[in-house]
Formats: C-alpha cells, sequence, structure tokens
C-alpha cells in the first residue's frame, strides 16, 4: 500500500507535490489501475472539492479537481444544464479530475463530442509544484498552448489537476430511447455508420456484439421525439424502451454495469472499419464481454477475473489498435503504441525530475 | 561567398528548379498577411508540392538553425504567417490534395494546403460538412486554421478547429516526424492532437489533417431581430440563452455595421436600428419545429422592434450575406481598420460595448461592432486614416485597451486569430511569468532551436516594423474579410 497525502488547499497540493521524490494522483480510486503505481506516493484529491463558480448565463463552471461528478451533475441539474458527455462512474463516485486524467466519456460524447470538446480551462501542479493555469473561463479562447486539452488521458502523469473550467450545454427537454436487435457484425456496422450520419441527431448510439443489440437515445421536445423515433422505426425494426428500462440501460453503460466486477477493463478506441475484428476478438476470448459506444468509435471490453491477456494484446497489436487498462490487474496499456521522441521532450518540459511516473 | 548566399545556394538545391524564389520583387508578394500593418522580408519562399519535400525543408533548415514559417494563403489576421527576416517561407498552397473522404466514418484526411470550404464541397455528395466556417472560409486553408484554432459563427455550439482534427501527421521543427490520435473520434492516452492545434507555427508543420465530418443538419430556422438600443439586443441574447435553446449562431451586428452592409451589397435590414441580431435553429426538422415556436415566444417577450423570419433558403441566404459583408462594407467607409477579437463573458457584452462607444468618442475613432454574441467573441472595428499623422497609434491604443477590458472582465484576448504579432504584448496580461516560461518550455521540446515561426506567441527581440500599408488588396475586392 502506497503512502498517501491529502491536501485540503491548492497551496498544499503544491507542497505535497515538493515533498516526495515520487507522485501520483488519485481521486476516488474508480478506476484503479490508472493509480496502482506502488513506487509513489499517492496525492489524494478527495479534500480538493467544491464547485468554485457556477454562472448558467455563460454555459460553464469551475470546480476543483476532486469534487465528485454526482455533485456537479446535481448543481448542473437544477439549472437544466449538463455536461453532455455523460461523464462515466458518477454513482460510483468518480471524481471531476479523474475524469480527466483518465480520458473516459459515456454515451452522450456521440452528439457534442467528449471531454476535449468541453474542457476550457485548468490549473494543475507541475512537476517543480509550480500551480499554472492555462486556458480560460469563457466559451471560446485561443491564446496560449491548449494544456487543458493535453491534460484529457495524460493519467495524472505530466501533473496534478486542481481545478478545471467546463463548457456545459442545456438539457434537452426529454430523451427517448429505442432499442434494435441485429443479427451480424457487419449489419450492426452498418447500422452505427447510418444511424449515426442520418438526419436524427441521434445524443447516444450504443451496441453489444454479445447481445446482439444496439440503442439509440435522442433527445429535444417530447412531441418531436415522438416522430423521429417512429421515423428511425421505419429504417430499421426497433422497440421504444420504457423510460424506466431506458434509464437503467444507460446507467448500466455509465457504471460499466455490464462488465465482470474484478476483471481487466478496457478502453479501445475503434472505428467502423475495426468493428468486426473487434467482435471477432471479444468473440474468441473466453469469457469476454463487450460494449460499443459513440457509434463504434470507441468499444470497451471486460475480461473474467484471473484471464490471460497476452492474447489480447497480440490481437490488438495486430489491429493496430492500442487500449488502456483501467481496471482489473494488468498492465496500463495493450496493443499497439507508437513512441516519438517529443513525448519524452514534452514529460522533460512539465516535469524533468520525473516525479510523476512515466506513461509508459 | 556570405553565409546567406551559401545557404541560399545549398536551399535551391532542395528542391526541382523555379520552386524556390528568391528575386526581390517575388519576394514582396509575401512581405505581409491579413495584418497588414506589418511587414518584413523573408530569404525566400520555397514552394513544396508533397509532405516528403515539406519534411526536407524543415530538416535543412534545422540542420541550418534557419528560421522558417509555413504559410497557407496568408489569411492570419494576428500576423501569424508574417515571414521571418533572414527565414524563410514555406508555402503550402501546392499540398491541396484531399487525400481521403470517408463517408462512412464521416470523415477526411487532407494536405493542410486544402482551402476550408473546399471540405465542405467535397462533403456534401454524402450529406456531410465541415462545421469551422472562419469568415474566409473560401480562401483560408486548413493547415492555417490548424495552426490558428480557428473559429467562425458556429463555435458555441460545435466548437472551434481543434474539435474537428481528430488526428495529424506533422513535421516538428526538429525533423521528427509524428503521428498524433488518428481517425477514431475516441482516443487513449495524452491528447497530442489537442496541443498541436493552435501552436500558431512554433510546433512544426502539419501534413495530413484527419478531420471529422458532421452530418448536414436536415433544417434551418433563421430569425433577423432588430433594436432601438444595444441593451435590449443584448437582453434578447441572454433571454434566448435562458430559455433553454442552443441556437448553432447569434450574430450581433450594430448601427454602424448595419449602415455599411446596407450600402455595400444593399442588405435589406430593419431602419433605424441601432443594432441586429440574427439568430438561427438547427436540427431534425421536427426538432426545429418545436424550437422555433419556443424562439418566437422569447422574441416576442423582449424589445424587437422588427422580427423577420428567412421563408426558404434564398431569403437566409440574404440575411447571413449582410452580415458575412459587413467586415468588408466596414472596410470601405475607412481607408484603413485594425480588428480585434477579444473574448468576453457573455453577460457583460452590454458592459463591453459601452465602454468600447466611449472610449471610441473619446478618441475620435469610430469603431463598428459585428460579433458572435453566442460566445461572447468581440469584433470591435477600429477605423482609422494611416496617412494622417499618429491615428495608427491611436488606433492601436484603442485596440489594445479593449483586449485589457476583456482579460479585466474575465474574458480573453483571443477568440479565434491567434496571438501573432499582433497581440504579442498582451499575453501577459492573460498569463503570469511562470506560465508563460511554462509554455516556452513546452516549445522549446518541439522547437529546441526556436527556428518555427519565431517571434510569433512570444516575443524574440527584434520585432517586424509597424508600417502603414493600407486595406490588404483581397479585402478591398470583397474576397476576403476580418472576422
Amino acid at each position: 500500500m502506497s503512502a498517501r497525502l491529502q491536501p485540503s488547499t491548492i497551496e498544499e497540493l503544491a507542497g505535497a507535490v515538493r515533498s516526495a521524490a515520487q507522485v501520483l494522483p488519485v481521486g476516488a480510486g474508480t478506476k484503479p489501475n490508472l493509480s496502482a503505481d506502488s513506487a509513489a506516493v499517492l496525492i489524494s484529491t478527495a479534500s480538493l472539492t467544491g464547485i468554485v463558480d457556477y454562472s448558467p448565463s455563460e454555459f460553464t463552471f469551475t470546480a476543483r479537481a476532486g469534487t465528485p461528478l454526482r455533485d456537479i451533475i446535481a448543481a448542473l441539474a437544477e439549472q437544466k444544464q449538463y455536461l453532455p458527455f455523460d461523464p462515466p462512474l458518477a454513482a460510483a463516485g468518480a471524481t471531476l479530475g479523474g475524469t480527466v486524467a483518465a480520458g473516459l466519456e459515456g454515451p452522450g460524447r456521440l452528439r457534442f463530442g467528449g471531454i476535449r470538446d468541453f474542457i476550457l480551462g485548468i490549473r494543475f501542479v507541475d512537476g517543480e509544484g509550480r500551480l499554472l493555469r492555462m486556458g480560460g473561463k469563457v466559451v471560446k479562447n485561443a491564446a496560449g498552448f491548449d494544456l487543458p486539452k493535453f491534460f484529457v488521458g495524460s493519467l495524472g502523469r505530466f501533473g496534478i489537476l486542481a481545478e478545471i473550467t467546463f463548457k456545459v450545454f442545456p438539457t434537452p427537454d426529454s430523451t427517448l430511447t429505442l432499442e434494435f436487435a441485429v443479427s451480424g457484425d457487419s449489419a450492426m456496422a452498418g447500422l452505427l455508420g447510418a444511424a449515426a450520419k442520418g438526419r436524427w441527431e441521434l445524443e447516444a448510439l450504443d451496441a453489444s456484439f454479445s447481445s446482439g443489440k444496439a440503442y439509440a437515445r435522442i433527445g429535444g421536445p417530447p412531441d418531436a421525439l415522438e416522430a423521429l423515433a417512429a421515423d428511425l422505426g421505419r429504417h430499421w425494426p426497433s422497440q421504444t424502451l420504457p423510460s424506466l428500462d431506458a434509464g437503467r440501460l444507460w446507467q448500466t453503460a455509465n457504471d460499466f454495469g455490464w462488465a465482470h466486477p474484478n476483471g481487466v477493463l478496457c478502453k479501445v478506441p475503434l472505428t467502423l472499419a475495426r468493428l468486426p475484428q473487434f467482435a471477432a476478438l471479444t468473440r474468441n476470448a473466453p469469457g469476454a464481454r463487450d460494449w460499443i459506444s459513440a457509434a463504434g468509435n470507441v468499444g470497451y471490453l471486460s475480461l473474467p477475473e484471473g484471464a490471460e491477456v497476452r492474447g489480447i494484446d497480440e490481437q490488438l497489436r495486430s489491429l493496430g489498435c492500442e487500449a488502456l487498462v483501467f481496471r482489473g490487474r494488468g498492465p496500463l496499456w495493450l496493443g499497439f503504441h507508437a513512441d516519438f521522441r517529443i513525448h519524452e521532450a514534452v514529460k522533460h518540459a512539465l516535469d524533468p525530475l520525473k516525479r510523476f511516473p512515466s506513461l509508459r | 561567398m556570405p553565409s546567406v548566399a551559401k545557404k541560399l545556394a545549398r536551399l535551391v538545391a532542395l528542391l526541382p528548379s523555379g520552386r524556390i524564389i528568391h528575386q526581390p520583387a517575388q519576394l514582396a508578394v509575401y512581405e505581409s498577411d491579413g495584418l497588414t500593418a506589418f511587414r518584413a522580408t523573408p530569404v525566400a519562399i520555397a514552394i513544396p508540392e508533397t509532405a516528403d519535400e515539406v519534411v526536407a525543408l524543415v530538416r535543412f533548415c534545422h540542420a541550418e538553425s534557419l528560421p522558417f514559417v509555413a504559410r497557407g494563403s496568408g489569411t492570419s489576421l494576428s500576423g501569424g504567417s508574417l515571414p521571418i527576416e533572414g527565414g524563410i517561407v514555406i508555402a503550402l498552397n501546392r499540398l491541396n490534395r484531399i487525400l481521403r473522404l470517408d463517408s462512412a466514418e464521416r470523415l477526411a484526411v487532407v494536405e493542410p494546403g486544402v482551402i476550408n470550404l473546399q471540405v465542405t464541397l467535397a462533403a456534401a455528395e454524402h450529406g456531410l460538412y465541415y462545421s469551422p466556417d472562419p469568415s474566409s472560409q473560401s480562401i483560408c486553408t486548413i493547415g492555417g486554421n490548424v495552426a490558428f484554432n480557428s473559429g467562425g459563427a458556429h463555435c458555441l455550439k460545435y466548437g472551434m478547429t481543434s474539435n474537428h482534427v481528430l488526428g495529424l501527421k506533422a513535421v516538428l521543427a526538429t525533423g521528427e516526424v509524428v503521428e498524433f490520435g488518428g481517425a477514431s473520434r475516441e482516443q487513449v492516452g495524452p491528447d497530442w492532437t489537442g496541443l498541436f492545434v493552435g501552436n500558431e507555427g512554433l510546433f512544426g508543420i502539419a501534413l495530413e489533417i484527419t478531420l471529422q465530418l458532421l452530418p448536414r443538419a436536415e433544417c434551418y430556422h433563421t430569425v433577423l431581430a432588430g433594436y432601438r438600443s444595444l441593451e435590449s439586443a443584448g437582453e434578447a441574447v441572454s433571454a434566448v440563452i435562458a430559455s433553454g435553446l442552443l441556437p448553432g449562431a447569434i450574430e450581433f451586428m450594430d448601427a454602424l455595421a448595419l449602415e455599411a452592409a446596407v450600402a455595400a451589397v444593399h442588405a435589406d435590414y430593419p431602419p433605424g436600428c441601432a443594432a441586429v441580431l440574427i439568430i438561427e435553429l438547427e436540427g431534425p426538422r421536427e426538432v426545429v419545429d418545436a424550437d422555433r415556436r419556443r424562439l418566437d415566444k422569447v422574441l416576442a417577450a423582449g424589445d424587437a422592434v422588427e422580427v423577420r423570419v428567412a421563408r426558404d433558403a434564398s431569403e437566409r441566404q440574404a440575411i447571413w450575406k449582410g452580415r458575412k459583408s459587413a467586415f468588408s462594407a466596414v472596410g470601405r467607409l475607412s481607408p484603413d481598420f485594425i480588428v480585434q477579437d477579444g473574448v468576453v463573458p457573455r453577460r457583460r457584452l452590454g458592459e463591453a460595448l459601452h465602454l468600447i462607444g466611449k472610449w471610441s468618442r473619446e478618441s475620435g475613432l469610430r469603431c463598428a461592432n459585428v460579433f458572435h454574441a453566442g460566445d461572447g467573441n468581440l469584433h470591435p472595428l477600429v477605423l482609422y486614416d494611416g496617412r494622417k499623422p499618429g491615428q495608427l497609434e491611436a488606433a492601436e491604443k484603442l485596440a489594445g485597451r479593449i483586449l485589457r477590458l476583456c482579460v479585466e472582465l474575465g474574458g480573453s484576448i483571443t477568440g479565434e486569430h491567434g496571438v501573432g504579432v499582433e497581440k504579442l504584448e498582451y499575453l501577459a496580461d492573460m498569463f503570469t511569468g511562470e506560465e508563460i516560461a511554462c509554455m516556452k518550455r513546452i516549445r522549446s521540446a518541439f522547437d529546441p532551436l526556436g527556428i518555427a515561426n519565431p517571434g510569433k506567441k512570444f516575443s524574440v527581440g527584434g520585432a517586424a516594423a509597424l508600417v502603414h500599408r493600407g486595406i490588404h488588396p483581397l479585402e478591398k475586392a470583397g474576397v476576403i474579410s476580418r472576422e
């Protein structure tokens, strides 16, 4: 078990970084493999919480990195606003900072984009303990380098997020979910491609090869949704889910409730062209389960506890796919990766003493 | 032979005959970009036709410590593609191929010299389009858009260039060729693509850019609303936002801009208004039908003197034509103008406009306002006559005052034009010395020798000469405009 520090102010956070030779941030630990480095002193953001500023009329808020997503979601909901990318693991207690550092987004990322499309600014502590602000607090800004985007998916290996500013949108009046039964991998890829390209402007389009089901969510004024659902049904046989079932479905997707609770769970960026191979890979791994999100742009793969990952690693490499293992015991990365000298040079610019573990 | 001449001789050997130009008369064409108040003379212009040639040029510059600036159509409004004295310009216009247009994956892979609008034109037959639409989109290139993270009228809802670049292949200033991101909308690991976009040419040159395409909206609802005061127009913007609607665009024009648009393109705008708003809803037919009813109510509750709805595509185009021509139209009212693109929080738009008006009267320089109200991105046009002694300096001073106001109100010095050379002295208003030092360390990681577009974004000694040049010829012709 690693040593743990829990600063309660941003200034203390900077001090904590300077206090040890090897540090790694941790939020609520809902993606435990990302902070499994036992050599580093863990710096918990659990006491760095709270919404610092929320201006509903500006569509922006700023919160400390340790703020639980559910607190943010609740505060936004009071003003009928939301983070359209459905940040995952909110019910499990995931924090805003951990979500950004992990680069994980939920089904809603299809419509307006993911974390990278909504993050506006950050305050972070670099490897030398400096507290720095990058980006801005308004919805449009082109000043300076876009480090806020760089920190999306950076896994706390370049600095610790202290405070984050996001853009938000008004919540649609209502949503409606359709379920499609699809037989065959290429039919599935066809449906995902065509439905995402159509006139309906879907909020979410998820699927599972294991179950042969796809799910589309539309959002907007209630009477418009009935008509859109009927039209979608004319293209692909479907049924509208009762709202309770729909709620449960998206909750399961958001919590990875469909996955093995203790096995390896990884995120694999995909394209439509690679979907059939991903489906085959899932089918050939004993006990594996899959979830496809964002109209086939990402797959999540879950293996039973204790399952061997080497075979998956090799297959992903041969497909040219890279995966991030965020839950379960295993390496952080699987599959293909291209290394460039610039990776190390930027690491050196932000963390010359290598206080944070290296990314790979 | 002096060392510059030797370098030039080696450079000329890199590309086939005629594609390194260095005669003074030829160089003059490249002395300025869209920020015409600045100019500098490069040593030579290199005109590569392939990515491999660009890589060879950059590696040559690295080996020779020769500064370079990549240039597309030269429409930068912040002086981003201004040449470097003693350096070369790498002109990318001939790398203008759309390498792949994948309708199923909804993406395009393009070379940096492809014109922004060409992407949308090529995607149209698949029912797709490329969202970022800077007003120079009929001439500006994707490479320049990537370097400066260009915006347009639809950024509140759809984001800027960086939100639509999925991946890129680039040659860094070290000569290293890298690939960031890819064809998927999702990725794992740090967002290198996001870091690269908006680098203002300080990291290297993008060679292949993967762009996401969006399905074209089925239906548009475009409304023009006129107001007797800036305040009531500002209140209408707030009311639309508070209603829960998410319009694709909310544009704002003040009286001087309206007057110019009416004179220049005979735009049919309601007479006697202090401000006009253009509000556009878009989406599936059923959703737009419901949203327009909500918008009608919101506008009816406000102070509009007139609300006009575009009944068809040609009326929609007419409404937008006046808006899009506003800048060049205002330009015709004056021999010269400076345009700024600072951002303020939306709720402080009224305050900002009030102060800009007051300072404009105090300085004796007219100032028109045409801007993206949805995202608080101002575009004050400061009109001046560079032939009158002291006017350029007075205009610069007023423009600078406006930028500082934007920072004080909690906004940004630039929403979409970038820092370039124009806002060098204002970056420090937004960021501390430590923060700028951090950015410089990152810059040095990409470019340890400081040869990629030095003097932009961060000052280095020997600033370019500020001279009176008059309006850009293309702007005069109404081909490009500054917004």
